[in-house]
């Protein structure tokens, strides 16, 4: 095993929250978020791998192969269903925010403050 | 008969069955037919929630979902568990669901035309995440339950989609939570790296066979962030006063009611069942950071509670300080803390409810939740005048109300180890309660000078803001007022009714031994061996309560009346040097807050593994 997916993971994960940081348009920001996101894509997927595996199905291979643990892949799964639908009801809000503030830039969105 | 065992999923099953008739219903039913249909799926739910926390009475109710039970030792299931602070967690979020579904009975009356039930199925989606998050054995499933709470909020908060603010305020609530979600999940894929393992008693067996290092501390870290940013513990909280200033007013009563604690439970909860084992983290360790932690917490919230003028927003500061203490409460580590906590979350709950209720009422007559504005506004109000002023002074800590006898419980467990804490459960429960009688005091009886109205520029006022009801002219609907007094009872009956306090006193034993919890899983019951902590009024407690109100009382009236002493100028010079920076802090701009986010972590991640 060797720990380079989980540097890269980390890597993902913080180039997302330095795109939040810096960012300069809600859409921008949101897409970011879903950078930030992917990082547990890559390390749920790289907990869970196993040199020389295959998928886990076994209808067509005989029981007993080698094979990647499906339970990571099936949080994998659950995680992309909820990420999907923050991303969606997060972009439903940027443009509810276009719509009322005529800005994007969150430079521009401080009403909320002190 | 239903089995105590398959009580546990219905909790999760009902209310999202029931967002789902309300959904689809809507479309075609009447308004007040769905108003029928909410309010009797939320009495549905507290009706099985109370029968739940009956029958697990001071053990633990179990459910392997699916009948996945464990076979020697091993299981591949999901498992639900409830003990009699996880159920009661639920009851308390499924008592507000019912309140704020009564409350809010006229309160939309212009609901857009196609989908008259969707602010009703969303409640009940955010009440079936709580209860699911509330009564979760599993860490994986946990998140989603946090997820599916998340999504549910955010949409709550921007619900009122015409209008400017809310979308922003919804905007910056859901990016941060959600990243501090990611957090969490990373430090899931980490503990289940190292153990093989999802269920929270499962991953604690594992972990004590091995050592503790920085693989541990970095998972903990991870995931307690997302727990600390829900339940806005400094420096996660500056999305809470942005989404509760703007959330329509019955999401405010969810959000401060039981979200936000909801957070700091998980904290607790998965420190105690899986890393508090041999090889775990030390518990002096958690303590002292955790302490720390909640005093900021504290005083931050506190200072700024005191600080602002606009009222939904003063009163999500007094969450931020309120959870501050009760952050100071568990992180005591010890059965005393933790049922003095409950107490205090419980009464907290229903005081802190019944004040967004009332300041609702406000927003609907007058359009505005600006104290400045508002001042002498209210004089026509009396009732509305003395429910809110009666929740400023049980915020303070009035006895007998239930949040004055959950403070003085966790005062004195907390000043047993550290004598100097109780200063600050006074200074800040009088501080939060003063600020709410000090705009009690300007809005319904008009006292002292006028406020200054304008603004300049670095705050938020809290005029114009659209009111949530259209008509102003007519009465005001009796379920706002019935609500909120009927909230105050509640919280007066915490304090008053001696067998809810040894409940939790049993409940909070339990709470805090983890080998009871890790063996009610394999299905053995083990009762616990500590002595049983001491929940009840005492003189120390009496006295410490009667001086945090009596200090609210005059924090108030020297605001009120003391512009002209000469301890303004002093005042002043405090306000220029440290308020004003700390309320500069508080942006409203979403990079600063995922800074605030990252720094907070890596704080935590030096601090732990110190």
């Amino acid at each position: 095993m060797t720990i380079l997916p989980f540097l890269s993971a980390g890597w993902i994960f913080l180039a997302g929250v330095y795109g939040l940081v810096t960012s300069r348009n809600a859409i921008h920001a949101v897409g970011c978020l879903a950078v930030a996101q992917s990082s547990t894509y890559v390390l749920l997927l790289t907990v869970g791998y196993r040199r020389g595996g295959t998928a886990p199905y076994f209808t067509d291979t005989p029981l007993g192969t080698r094979v990647v643990d499906p339970v990571v892949q099936a949080l994998a799964l659950t995680d992309v269903v909820v990420g999907a639908t923050v991303t969606a009801l997060l972009l439903g809000l940027v443009m509810q925010v276009r719509k009322r503030h005529g800005t994007v830039d969150p430079d521009a969105l401080t009403g909320l403050k002190g | 008969m239903v089995r105590t065992a398959d009580l546990l999923p219905l909790a999760v099953a009902v209310p999202l069955f029931g967002a789902v008739v309300l959904a689809v219903g809507g479309r075609w039913l009447p308004r007040v037919a769905i108003d029928a249909l909410a309010t009797a799926w939320a009495a549905l739910e507290v009706a099985g929630l109370a029968v739940l926390w009956q029958r697990t009475g001071d053990g633990h109710s179990v459910s392997w979902l699916g009948g996945w039970y464990p076979v020697r030792g091993e299981s591949v299931g999901i498992v639900l568990v409830g003990d009699r602070i996880g159920i009661g967690l639920a009851l308390l979020a499924g008592a507000l669901v019912l309140a704020v579904v009564v409350y809010s009975w006229r309160y939309f009356d212009e609901p857009p035309v196609q989908h008259a039930g969707t602010f009703p199925a969303l409640i009940l989606l955010f009440e079936a995440g709580m209860c699911g998050f509330a009564l979760t054995g599993d860490l994986f499933d946990a998140f989603v339950f946090f997820e599916l709470m998340g999504a549910a909020a955010y949409a709550l908060t921007g619900y009122r989609i015409e209008d400017p603010r809310p979308v922003q305020g919804a905007l910056i609530f859901g990016v941060v939570n959600s990243l501090g979600a990611y957090c969490t999940l990373l430090g899931i894929g980490l503990l289940y790296a190292r153990t093989g393992e999802l269920g929270l008693a499962q991953i604690g067996l594992k972990l004590a066979g091995h050592h503790a290092d920085s693989l541990l501390t970095a998972a903990f870290v991870l995931v307690i962030t997302g727990l600390l940013v829900k339940a806005a513990v400094v420096p996660f909280h500056f999305w809470l006063p942005d989404a509760h200033a703007v959330a329509p007013t019955p999401v405010c009563m969810l959000l401060s009611g039981v979200m936000v604690e909801l957070g700091l439970y998980g904290t607790l909860r998965i420190y105690w069942v899986v890393f508090s084992g041999p090889h775990g983290i030390a518990p002096p360790h958690l303590r002292a950071t955790f302490v720390a932690a909640g005093v900021l917490t504290a005083l931050v919230g506190a200072v700024m509670c005191w600080q602002q003028r606009h009222l939904k927003r003063m009163l999500a500061f007094s969450t931020v300080g309120h959870v501050g203490l009760f952050l100071i409460g568990m992180a005591l580590l010890t059965p005393e803390g933790i049922a003095g906590v409950a107490l205090y979350v419980a009464a907290h709950a229903g005081v802190k409810a019944a004040l967004f209720a009332t300041a609702g009422v406000l927003l609907d007559r007058h359009g505005s939740v600006d104290e400045h504005g508002l001042y002498g506004r209210g004089r026509d109000l009396p009732l509305v005048g003395a429910l809110f002023g009666l929740g400023g002074l049980a915020l303070a800590g009035l006895p007998p109300f239930g949040t004055s006898l959950g403070k003085a419980v966790t005062e004195h467990a907390a000043g047993d180890r550290f004598p100097w804490l109780p200063v600050v459960f006074v200074l800040v429960s009088a501080a939060t309660g003063g600020a709410v009688l000090r705009a009690c005091a300007r809005i319904f009886a008009g006292v002292g000078p006028r406020p200054r109205e304008h603004d300049d520029g670095t705050e938020t006022t809290g005029s114009g803001e659209a009111p949530e009801i259209r008509d102003p002219q007519r009465p005001i609907p009796i379920p706002m007022l019935a609500v909120p007094a009927a909230l105050l009872c509640a919280s007066l009956a915490a304090g008053l009714l001696p067998g809810f306090g040894s409940a939790l006193a049993h409940a909070a034993r339990q709470f805090t031994d983890r080998t009871a919890y890790t063996a009610a899983v394999f299905g053995h019951a083990v009762t616990p061996s500590a002595p049983l902590p001491e929940v009840g009024w005492s003189v120390e407690g009496v006295l410490l309560a009667l001086a945090s109100t009596a200090l609210a009382a005059l924090f108030a009236a020297a605001a009120v009346w003391g512009t002209g002493l000469p301890w303004h100028g002093v005042g002043r010079a405090v306000r220029q040097r440290v308020v004003l920076p700390l309320r500069r802090l508080h942006s409203g701009h979403l990079g600063d807050y995922v800074t605030w986010l990252v720094v907070g972590v890596a704080v935590l991640l030096v601090v732990m593994a110190a």
